[in-house]
């Protein structure tokens, strides 16, 4: 028991420490990329002013796979180590997955309105990035659908590996297949096809979503601690008797008189 | 025009280009609150409960 509880107690320090850096570094990024993304950078030859959606679009499609493919190897640590933070860390990075995925198809759309004439086509990439998108709802629903995490945790482990398959797809699908969407101008094999004072900006923000990654992981990640050892309080405190408590029950704020109700069940 | 009228206007594309910044942070945003909040309550909550269970003993 002792040294289940000392990974998480010296993750909570480490993080305590950690936490304000990244935050910090976070604004401080974001804030530079900004500057450099709406006024810095030139207006591109063919798009205008429009190109300026690609200094939020492109790296948010970047955490998107990127963020998943954290989930997936968390999972996989946790289903084969049984390590108790890699379950947790796979968890909390979900739903910022999920935030990252949502901002990349919406920003999508706004720039494929005024550049392709449509909102929305059903073209390999931005299909294969809905299913990505429903993949990390799905992860999530199905981690928070048991009531012991345990159960959820493992079930959705499975799920988030199941769907690595997709993230080839999503990578490579504007070279296999026809699509509207244009292929791969910084991540390729060669030299960027990208002016340098267009690809700072978007590397800087980059660098910016993923701090904010990291920032928001790590205070995910530490919250779901304290519920869980609210929980494991609750539960070992509680009568024999007494029914289990519900998960959102544990995590809701204690009630001045909830022990005192409890104790007279 | 004055030059901040034609910043806005982001040459035509501002109806495109100004939501898209827009939504990215409301969404990033928001969820950096609600991370934040959650993270105090439970702090909170799980503090409280220490308390609770100390004094009993």
């Amino acid at each position: 028991m002792i040294s289940r509880l000392a990974n998480p107690a010296r993750f909570m320090r480490l993080s305590a420490a950690l936490l304000p850096w990244c935050a910090w570094a976070t604004l401080a990024v974001t804030a530079l990329g900004l500057y450099l993304a709406l006024f810095a950078a030139p207006a591109d030859y063919q798009q205008g002013e429009a190109v300026r959606i690609m200094y939020v679009h492109v790296p948010a499609a970047w955490m998107a796979l990127n963020v998943y493919l954290f989930v997936a190897v968390a999972s996989a640590v946790a289903l084969v180590w049984r390590h108790p933070l890699a379950e947790i860390a796979a968890r909390s990075a979900a739903s910022i997955g999920a935030a990252f995925t949502f901002v990349c198809l919406t920003t999508g759309s706004l720039w494929g309105r005024p550049m392709w004439g449509a909102w929305w086509v059903w073209d390999a990439r931005l299909t294969s990035v809905l299913v990505l998108f429903f993949l990390y709802l799905g992860y999530i629903g199905l981690v928070n659908g048991f009531d012991d995490p345990a159960r959820g945790g493992r079930a959705g482990s499975v799920l988030a590996l199941v769907g690595v398959v997709n993230l080839p797809i999503i990578k490579f699908s504007v070279d296999w297949w026809n699509t509207l969407h244009q292929p791969a101008s910084v991540l390729r094999l060669g030299k960027p096809t990208i002016a340098l004072s267009m690809l700072t900006p978007l590397l800087v923000m980059a660098l910016g979503f993923t701090l904010l990654f990291a920032t928001l992981l790590l205070l995910r990640m530490r919250a779901e601690l304290n519920e869980r050892k609210a929980l494991a309080l609750r539960l070992n405190t509680r009568p024999a008797t007494a029914p289990p408590p519900t998960r959102a029950e544990a995590a809701a704020p204690a009630h001045p008189g909830g022990a005192a109700i409890r104790q007279a069940r | 025009m004055s030059a901040a009228a034609a910043y806005f206007a982001m040459g035509g594309y501002a109806v495109f280009v100004w939501p898209a910044y827009a939504i990215t942070g409301a969404v990033l945003g928001g969820l950096a609150v609600a991370s934040w909040r959650r993270y105090r309550n439970s702090a909170r909550a799980l503090e409280r409960l220490q308390r609770q269970l100390g004094a009993r003993r």
